[in-house]
C-alpha cells in the first residue's frame, strides 16, 4: 500500500447502548496500522463517547473511554467535535477526556468532503 | 474453556490460552505461561510485562507492537524501544508472547 | 402505568412520543435513556414541564456509566436495580419502549 488516503471514522452514537462506538474504535485501531490520514470525527451523541468520568462498574461493561487517549500513541491525532452537538448536550470542550478541535456544522461538513474514505458508526 | 492449573488453583483460557479474567493475573501464573511459551523470564522479560499491565490498566487495550516499541523506547531509552530487543525477549512476537504472560488480551489488529 | 425508556432523547423519538400520550403515571430513564436526566442538554427545560405530572427516576448505574452522575436533574429520581424491580413489582403494568 503505498498512496495515503484520508480516512474519516464518523460517530454518532452513544457509548454502550450499542455496540457501535466500541466497533468503531476497534476499526480506528486496526486501521492505525496501515499508516492512513486517519480522522475522527464525533456528532450527535457520539460527543458522549468523549465525556470525562464514566465509571462503568455498575453496568458490568468495559469502560473503553480511556482507550481514546491511547490514539495518540497510535500516531492519531486529529478528532474533531461537532460545536452545536456539544451545546445541544450542555456539554463544553472542558467535558472532553481528550485534546480535540471543535468545528462548527459547516467546517465539519466541508471536511467529511475532502476525506477519500468516510466509514460511519 | 480450556484451563490452567497454577499453585492448586485453575485459571480458565481462551483456546490460545490467553487468561480469561486479567484481574487473576499473578507472578505464579505469568511465569507458567512463559513455560508453555518456552520463555525464561529475566528482569528485561518482567520490564516488558509490567510496562504492558501498566499500560492496559491505563487504556484499556494492549498495545500494537508499533505502538508498544516506541512506548517502551520513551520509558526505556532508545537500546530497549527497538523491535529488534523485544523480538529478543520474545522471538514470537512481543505483542502475542508477551502480551500473553502479561494475563491481557491480544492486540487488536494482531493477526 | 409505568414507561421504560431505553433510547437515547436525543436522536429517538420514543421518549417524546411517551411523553406525548402520558398524562400521569411513571417514567423510567435506562441506558441511553439516561441522557434525558443529565443538567444542561436542551430537553432539561422539557423534563421540567413533565415532572409535574409524571414521576421520573433514572437508573443510577447507567448514569454513572455515562460520566454523568454528577448532573442529575433535581427532582429525578434516582434507582439501583432493586429499585428498578420494585417500580416494576408496584405498577399495575407497564411498558418497555421500542
Amino acid at each position: 500500500m503505498s498512496e495515503i488516503k484520508k480516512f474519516m471514522f464518523v460517530n454518532r452514537k452513544a457509548p454502550y447502548g450499542t455496540i457501535y462506538a466500541l466497533e468503531s474504535l476497534e476499526v480506528v485501531l486496526i486501521t492505525a496500522a496501515f499508516d492512513q490520514d486517519v480522522s475522527l470525527a464525533f456528532l450527535d451523541d457520539g460527543v458522549y463517547q468523549l465525556k470525562k468520568g464514566q465509571q462503568t462498574k455498575g453496568i458490568d461493561t468495559k469502560n473503553f473511554s480511556p482507550t481514546f487517549r491511547a490514539l495518540d500513541g497510535y500516531d492519531i491525532e486529529k478528532l474533531y467535535v461537532e460545536k452545536e452537538s456539544l451545546a445541544l448536550r450542555g456539554l463544553s470542550e472542558a467535558d472532553l477526556l481528550v485534546d480535540v478541535t471543535v468545528l462548527d456544522r459547516k467546517e465539519m461538513g466541508k471536511l467529511m468532503g475532502q476525506q477519500d474514505v468516510v466509514l460511519s458508526f | 474453556m480450556p484451563q490452567i492449573e497454577v499453585n492448586g488453583k485453575n485459571y480458565e483460557t481462551d483456546e490460545e490460552g490467553y487468561l480469561i479474567n486479567l484481574a487473576e493475573w499473578n507472578m505464579d501464573v505469568a511465569k507458567y505461561i512463559a513455560t508453555t511459551e518456552n520463555l525464561t523470564m529475566t528482569d528485561n522479560h518482567w520490564e516488558v510485562i509490567n510496562f504492558l499491565r501498566e499500560y492496559y490498566d491505563e487504556y484499556q487495550i494492549a498495545p500494537a507492537v508499533r505502538v508498544l516499541t516506541k512506548a517502551i523506547g520513551k520509558k526505556f531509552g532508545a537500546e530497549k524501544g527497538n523491535s529488534q530487543y523485544l523480538y529478543e525477549l520474545f522471538p514470537y512476537g512481543p505483542g502475542k508472547q508477551a502480551c500473553k504472560v502479561a494475563g491481557l488480551p491480544k492486540p487488536t489488529g494482531c493477526i | 402505568m409505568l414507561h421504560i425508556i431505553n433510547k437515547s432523547p436525543l436522536s429517538n423519538g420514543s421518549l417524546d412520543s411517551c411523553l406525548r400520550v402520558t398524562e400521569s403515571g411513571e417514567i423510567l430513564l435506562i441506558e441511553d435513556a439516561v441522557y434525558a436526566a443529565a443538567k444542561g442538554s436542551f430537553l432539561e427545560g422539557k423534563m421540567h414541564e413533565v415532572m409535574g405530572k409524571v414521576k421520573i427516576h433514572v437508573l443510577m448505574p447507567d448514569l454513572e456509566a455515562r460520566g454523568l452522575a454528577d448532573r442529575l436533574i433535581a427532582g429525578i429520581t434516582p434507582v439501583d436495580y432493586g429499585g428498578f424491580v420494585d417500580l416494576v413489582a408496584a405498577s399495575k403494568n407497564c411498558q418497555s419502549w421500542l
